[in-house]
């Protein structure tokens, strides 16, 4: 899998007893745009943090860009600062206006002058439709507007992937769309993207493929339509019976 | 009355040394706290053990063991310096434990996703600790840290039984030479820091209204 920018091979891991990823093999083209799809606690949190480390794994192999996941150290925090998360509850630093929050990152880890990080966090906050909130704090803002915040926090390390976590479901109904709308166009810009979602329309729309997650493995894998309307498993078909009611 | 008058400005000269004593010692506290909660926090054991280690021995032995040790001890392994500068090394040893124990409540009160956020930026764990943790903790501790401050300023008055000249000692003095005045000058030098404490809770209210941070 030469062209492949992400992949896990043979990824087990534990938690005490439980057993939370069982075997999970995947790859992630760059450029590609890829949904995890599954019930509550099948993994799909766990199997998106361990790409960045987040969550250490017990064995198999987790490649980005062709390396392997260093251990901690600079290794890893340079890897980190190239594969961006956004999380399901934003996680903006509270005591950083929104500009800060997108530029710390830039002017940290990448050693960007201040004004350059300054001006790449106005333009990227003006990209996610929120330009008039530089100067307020996280708790100021919508849940809509943290979520493009985080997201263009994300974007400012200028990261080869995106992993993002349900990132609309701590969302207002009314909040959803403008960030699916923001993740849509990320998507149409050639973003490499790993998206844990319930949003099937967003799936149907923005994926090249859907990945089906149950009790820690990977049950099906398929371009969305397919997925969709004829679905291999049992456990697909009674998750979406479920999730499309 | 003319007695304690007179009296009045060598007490009052007295504070200088107490304050002073109090504003090093509450900074060398804070940077060894500051440095003692990190290292609590790292995910290098031996360094959690260290620190764990230092907070329990330190935070329970009574300030006057604690002065007593650095005083006396240290001088037979060969280390002499002032008293002045002795009763700092053993207010900032003690202090510097309930500055640690302070803030890692204020560490743990963060959020961890924003921890997490900040790790997957990949800011290093020091990073993490100086740009995202420590300035949130340090705002959340302000009140809990006045408390911890105003004991300190309290605790100078140990100081006196080790040959410093603050402003207990300079009172217990005074109390031999005036016999006659002795509980106005206790008075005198107990409002003396009652006023200095009302000060600092002052300055930290005021700190803590700048430090808020809206969640
Ligand atoms: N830190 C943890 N410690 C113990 N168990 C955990 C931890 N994180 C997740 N789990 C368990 O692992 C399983 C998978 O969790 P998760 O990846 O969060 O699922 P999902 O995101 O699909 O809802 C669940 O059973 C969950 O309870
Ligand atoms: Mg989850």
């Amino acid at each position: 899998m030469p062209d492949s920018l992400i992949v896990l091979d043979k990824v087990n891991k534990w938690f005490g007893g439980l057993h939370a990823l069982r075997d999970i093999n995947l790859s992630v083209k760059a450029g590609e745009v890829v949904v995890v799809a599954g019930p509550s606690g099948s993994g799909k949190s766990t199997m998106c943090r361990t790409i960045n480390r987040l969550e250490t794994i017990d064995n198999g192999t987790i490649f980005v860009n062709g390396e392997p996941l260093p251990a901690e150290g600079r290794e890893l925090a340079k890897l980190r600062s190239e594969v961006a998360m956004v999380f399901q509850q934003f996680n903006l630093f509270s005591h950083l206006n929104i500009l800060d929050n997108v530029a710390l990152g830039p002017m940290k880890v990448r050693r960007q002058p201040k004004a350059e990080a300054h001006q790449q966090a106005r333009d990227l906050l003006v990209r996610v439709g929120i330009g008039d909130q530089a100067e307020k704090y996280p708790a100021q803002l919508s849940g809509g507007q943290q979520q493009r915040a985080a997201i263009a926090r994300a974007l400012a390390m200028r990261p080869k992937a995106i992993l993002f976590d349900e990132p609309t479901s701590a969302l207002d109904p009314e909040m959803v769309n403008e960030v699916l709308e923001v993740m849509t166009q990320l998507a149409r810009d050639g973003m490499t993207m790993l998206v844990v979602t319930h949003e099937m329309g967003f799936a149907r729309r923005v994926a090249h493929r859907v990945v089906f997650m149950d009790t820690g493995q990977i049950v099906e894998e398929a371009p969305p339509e397919a997925f969709f309307t004829n679905p291999q498993t049992e456990r697909a078909r009674d998750f979406l019976g479920k999730i499309l009611k | 009355m003319n007695e304690l008058i007179g009296a009045l400005p060598i007490l009052l000269h007295a504070f200088v040394t107490t304050l002073e004593l109090t504003f090093l010692a509450a900074l060398t506290s804070l940077v060894v706290g500051i440095i003692a909660a990190a290292m609590r926090v790292s995910p290098v054991p031996p360094l959690r053990w260290a620190v764990s280690v230092y907070v329990r021995f330190v935070r329970n032995t009574p300030l006057t063991i604690v002065f007593f040790i650095t005083v006396f001890g240290l001088p037979q392994v060969g280390i002499n310096f002032s008293f002045f500068a002795f009763a700092l090394l053993a207010l900032t040893l003690y202090t510097g434990t309930f500055v640690a124990e302070t803030l890692r409540a204020g560490i743990q009160a963060i959020p961890i996703g924003q921890i997490e956020a900040a790790r997957a930026t990949g800011l290093t764990f020091i990073q993490v600790l100086r740009y995202v943790v420590l300035p949130q903790a340090l705002r959340s501790v302000v009140p809990p840290l006045a408390s911890v401050f105003i004991a300190l300023f309290k605790n100078t008055s140990i100081a006196s039984a080790f040959g410093v000249a603050e402003a207990i000692g300079t009172m217990t003095n005074m109390v031999n030479v005036h016999s006659t005045i002795v509980l106005w000058v206790m008075g005198a030098t107990a409002i003396i820091y009652i006023a200095f404490a009302l000060l600092f809770g002052r300055a930290f209210a005021w700190l803590e209204r700048k430090a808020l941070i809206v969640r």
